[in-house]
């Protein structure tokens, strides 16, 4: 049994606020930290591992990283794990933290994500690539003198998408419409209003050929994931839901090979697929990281859902609409309507996966026995360099 | 549409300073690796095919063609942000400028040009043929 089939995703918490004016970043890792555990039914004193990634207060700005949430936090460790794979992290945590505690580095591992982007003015379509990653990385005076924001970067996949296999943005659209069709049942979603292909081409351009309603929401808020040994998970009272499959790629282009229309998940995903024992044919539901409509349509490609090239074709019609299409996707609304806080999205892509397989997820959007769940996150920038996570989760 | 404002300032470093020096001449300089043949981009003294030291300036004829671009609509005024392969073999983000926006296409013939950036050093861009 490979090391990750040994660990179960027990407590899962997504912080309901999508502005967060009136609270800290250290404090929202400390609300999320605390929901998790009360749906694990576990308490902090059980926490023995901890992950956490570049969100954490003190990390991503000037400050002492890592420590400043644990102590904040109070937790009391025997393993520490600060991977950084940008919006992918937290599905490489839930990877990771399945190995440690196969390897009995700890039994209950807490893994946190919070940010308050929006309450900072932040504006779809601005950051940069300067803000993201600052201006030491050996790439960036090659790259930042030409002004590439992240939807800039995204767009140009896109835009080579459409050049290469005929993809067109109302293909795109569909992406956007079935996130609504879910979102409108989400109380929490940002957005709730189910949208047409229309509205989204009909959407101002934002860099072609994305438009305003192919980008993510910006949140504020966070989440949390408890993930246990097989020992605590028969103790506790929620549906286990085991980790079966993880598999893990970072893409770049090497030395200037540009190769922009696959992302990391052509390797990530036969990974996980080939530890788990299944195939993409056997999923129910999946969580795909939705930073830009482009971001699901490469990747459900690249994860083998459809053959590369044919994901404009597969995505249109409402073929991700719970109940309507073949493969339900992001039924909580995903980045593109309910949230993508601290603008990294691999948590709530783990959160919604998990809450399909319990049966927890909306009843409007809930999938029929729901046994086998994948998650994906794309940390970074696609055409530049980013990390794939892909996981494959089953309940017991 | 000119780009009539500097764009943003390189920041050069010892393994990259004759790059920028070029590149204020007019010349757009690659890298390529002597063990394995390979021209790559950015510029690396250790190759990132071979891992070999033994590479060495080379330098481009400046042409291409577009591989990728958006139109960037978000600042005070649009730009194409783009990426663009050379003759040479690797590609390298760049921008597409003093055309017409509308106008670009992927796979069009486009050669360098040096446009103002800060610190008084010079930006390779490119220029549809």
């Amino acid at each position: 049994m490979p090391a990750a089939a040994k660990a179960y995703i027990a407590g899962i918490y997504e912080h309901p606020t999508r502005k967060a004016d009136g609270k800290s970043l250290a404090q929202l890792h400390a609300e999320v930290a605390r929901g998790a555990l009360a749906d694990a039914g576990l308490s902090k004193s059980d926490v023995d591992g901890y992950f956490c990634a570049g969100d954490v207060a003190g990390w991503e700005r000037p400050g002492s990283g890592p420590f400043s949430i644990i102590d904040y936090l109070g937790l009391k460790l025997r393993h520490l794990d600060t991977t950084e794979s940008w919006g992918s992290s937290y599905l490489v945590h839930v990877a990771h933290a399945a190995e440690a505690i196969a390897a009995g580095k700890c039994n209950v591992a807490l893994i946190t994500l919070a940010g308050r982007p929006r309450a900072e003015g932040m504006q779809t379509g601005t950051k940069t690539e300067a803000e993201a990653k600052g201006l030491d990385a050996p790439e960036a005076q090659f790259e930042l003198p030409y002004r590439p924001t992240v939807v800039g970067l995204y767009a140009m996949c896109a835009m080579r998408h459409m050049y290469e296999f005929g993809t067109t943005s109302e293909q795109l659209a569909w992406i956007k419409v079935a996130a609504s069709h879910h979102a409108q049942h989400n109380p929490h979603a940002l957005l709730r209003e189910v949208v047409t292909v229309e509205d989204v081409v009909n959407s101002p351009l934002i860099a072609d050929p994305l438009h305003r309603l192919d980008c993510c929401v910006i949140t504020d808020g966070g989440g949390a994931l408890v993930v246990v040994s097989p020992d605590v998970a028969k103790s506790l009272s929620k549906p286990r839901v085991r980790v079966i499959g993880a598999g893990y790629a970072p893409k770049y282009q090497l030395g200037g090979r540009a190769d922009i229309t696959s992302s990391g998940a052509i390797w990530s995903g036969p990974r996980a697929f080939a530890e788990a024992g299944v195939t993409p044919a056997d999923i129910k539901y999946a969580s795909i990281y939705d930073s830009f409509t482009i971001t699901v349509l490469i990747t459900l490609e690249d994860l083998g859902f459809c053959r590369k090239g044919e994901g404009g074709k597969f995505v249109a019609d409402g073929n991700l609409i719970a109940g309507v299409g073949r493969l339900p996707v992001n039924t909580d609304g995903g980045g593109l309507c309910n949230n993508h806080p601290s603008n990294r999205g691999g948590m709530t892509k783990v959160i919604e996966a998990v809450r399909q397989l319990r049966g927890e997820a909306h009843p409007m959007v809930q999938v029929k026995n729901c046994d086998l769940a994948l998650a994906h996150g794309t940390g970074g920038a696609l055409p530049t360099r980013h990390g794939s996570a892909t996981l494959i989760l089953e309940r017991e | 549409m000119t780009l009539d404002a500097a764009l943003p300032a390189p920041q050069p470093n010892p393994e990259t300073q004759a790059y920028w020096d070029a590149a204020k001449q007019g010349r757009l300089l690659l890298r390529r690796c002597n063990a394995c043949g390979e021209v790559h981009f950015y510029p690396r003294s250790i190759c990132p095919f071979c891992f070999s030291d033994d590479t060495h300036w080379l330098e481009s004829k400046g042409t291409g063609a577009i591989y990728a671009y958006s139109i960037m609509r978000r600042g005070l005024y649009p730009f194409a942000l783009a990426y663009v392969t050379l003759d040479e073999g690797p590609s390298l983000m760049t921008n597409i400028v003093d055309c017409d926006l509308a106008s670009l296409r992927i796979g069009q013939r486009v050669r360098v040009a040096f446009k103002p950036g800060g610190n008084g050093y010079r930006i390779p861009v490119f220029i549809p043929i």
